[in-house]
């Protein structure tokens, strides 16, 4: 659906974005992950046909950026950065104005807006002027403008930025009720962001990719294997040593002790449980055991891992 | 066609959905007409042409006033970005803000028909350069309009737009004046007489149409909305 051959940009000297290559499949979410500044606006930009890349190409359900640039920005919806909205505009105004600029004949407008307004759940204000709405509701009038189209591809520059924890729930289900149709390329500085509505994830750092996979490979990519918590009634030495001699366990971290309770952080490269081994272990011996719980590696560590990484 | 229409009549409503509009159309029309009575009885002629002398100044004002919002509040609320990701070209956004503030300004000229009416009334005035008055006052005023919304896309905040329009405005009324005819080197004399905004908008309004007055307002329009693409454009070029 997207094909993103080797484009590149420069602002001046600052390099925004550096060799970029990516495919998106139809029907796929992509996420772009990245610090501020990392090139992902950059990126959407240059395929919304808001600015050219300096070199490179890029291709949108088979149009050419510089070829076409009419017939690619047809195909998309766009949400900007900042979701820019005319505040003196009456909302049902705004998505009918959007309705014609986006060719939709006169006579389907008010069924595509009622629809996009259900959709988007924006019942409630449709009387209102866009000056007047809360932050949650701009945002969600921000993605029907991109969605009354019915676009084959969605790119949502930060969708959830500024919005409060329930506001966030509620954007990501719909872009997730989205994404099941359409292809949909959306960025994000937050990581939780990208692991609950994502497919595939993109993390762009300075311009680049520097990883790329589903979340979960993702996670495997940076440290692979677990890491395992445990909190043992006894002698810490013989428990240390105990678990040190364990298979696969290639670290053994004491993280604390009190009233006799030792806690240890054991990392292991297996892909297989270890818990068990751990479990049988600790009877073995005959100590207690209070707390044995299993970490998986979150996207957080990875994103930290592979953006720190290319700094140091 | 139909794109340019459709960001004709947006922006077209959006002078009106603030008070701005109806106050700039009462103070023009306030302004005017005291300043043309001041002098119209003690000159004692049934002629609009008082009326047409202080336009150029006055619309020096009005024109920039209408374009400084037309980019300039894109660009700060990031709306620019909307529109030039909709698959329109830039020349038919250009040319629909354009034409709203030209219809704009011709509505507000057609409210000061009391003044020929009250000329009609009082003696019988040449009617030939009352109207070539008014076709001068929407040929000088579109290329005030065209500067304006040029200046509007250089800049995000309003008042600078405003402020760039009026220089540029400015510079080319006064260039064909005589004081600068005056002291300006001989060979250059004939270029800027041409040049100026003025001298044209006084020929038209003599009543005399000619077609070269036209064109010459129909050049300037076209090279400022031409230079508003290439300051859209120039996005690009950073």
């Amino acid at each position: 659906m997207i094909e993103v051959s080797n484009i590149s940009k420069n602002y001046g000297t600052t390099r925004a974005v550096q060799d970029l290559s990516f495919r998106v499949e139809k029907g796929d979410v992509l996420g772009f992950l990245g610090p501020n500044g990392a090139g992902k606006s950059t990126t959407m930009r240059i395929l919304t046909c808001f600015l050219p890349p300096d070199k490179g190409t890029a291709t949108v359900a088979g149009h050419d950026i510089h070829k076409s640039p009419i017939e690619v920005r047809r195909c998309i919806g766009y949400l900007p950065e900042n979701n820019p909205l005319y505040m003196d505009m009456g909302t049902i105004e705004y998505l009918k104005f959007i309705a014609k600029m986006r060719s939709i004949p006169a006579g389907a407008i008010k069924q595509k807006v009622e629809q996009t307004i259900s959709i988007c759940g924006l019942e409630s204000i449709v009387s209102k002027d866009i000056g007047e709405l809360s932050k949650g509701y701009r945002q969600r009038l921000g993605l029907a403008q991109a969605l009354i189209h019915d676009p084959d591809v969605l790119v949502l520059d930060e969708p959830t930025i500024g919005l409060d924890p329930h506001q966030i729930i509620e954007i990501r289900n719909l872009i997730k009720t989205i994404g099941k149709e359409k292809t949909v390329i959306l960025s994000s500085h937050i990581l939780p962001e990208v692991s609950a509505t994502c497919d595939r994830v993109l993390i762009i750092n300075e311009g680049r990719i520097v990883g790329s996979g589903t979340p979960e490979e993702l996670a495997a990519m940076s440290h692979g294997g677990q890491a395992i918590l445990v909190t043992v009634r006894g002698s810490r030495e013989e428990v240390e040593k105990g678990l040190a001699g364990l298979e696969n366990i290639t670290e053994v971290k004491h993280l604390g002790e009190s009233n006799g309770i030792n806690r240890f952080e054991l990392i292991s490269d297996a892909a297989r449980d270890l818990s068990e081994d751990v479990f049988f272990l600790v009877s073995r011996n005959g100590w207690s055991l209070t707390e044995l719980y299993r970490k998986t590696i979150n996207l957080e560590d990875v994103f930290l891992d592979l953006t720190t990484r290319e700094v140091s | 066609m139909k794109n340019i229409s459709i960001i004709f009549w947006k922006e077209f409503k959006s002078f009106f959905s603030s008070p701005v509009a109806y106050i700039f159309i009462i103070s023009f029309l306030v302004v005017t007409t005291w300043l043309f009575f001041r002098t119209f009885f003690l000159m004692n002629q049934s002629s609009l042409r008082p009326f047409f002398a202080i336009l150029p100044w006055v619309f020096l004002f009005l024109a920039p006033a209408i374009t400084m919002r037309s980019w300039a509040e894109e660009k700060k609320l990031g709306t620019l970005e909307i529109l030039m990701t909709l698959p329109v070209k830039e020349w038919e956004i250009i040319v629909g803000k354009f034409l709203a503030g030209f219809v704009f300004l011709v509505v507000t000229m057609l409210l000061t028909f009391p003044l020929p009416l009250t000329v009609m009334i009082i003696g019988s005035p040449d009617m030939g350069p009352i109207w070539g008055g008014y076709l001068g006052a929407f040929l000088l005023g579109g290329a005030y309009l065209a500067i304006g919304l040029f200046a509007s896309s250089l800049t995000e905040n309003q008042i600078i737009a405003f402020i760039v329009a009026i220089i540029i405005c400015f510079g080319m009324l006064i260039v064909g004046e005589n004081f600068v005819l005056f002291n300006a080197p001989n060979a250059l004399v004939p270029v800027l007489s041409f040049l100026g905004l003025g001298a044209h908008f006084q020929s038209i309004g003599r009543g005399v149409i000619d077609s070269r007055d036209i064109l010459y307002y129909v050049s300037v329009v076209g090279f400022f909305l031409y230079l508003n693409q290439l300051s859209l454009e120039s996005r690009k070029w950073k």
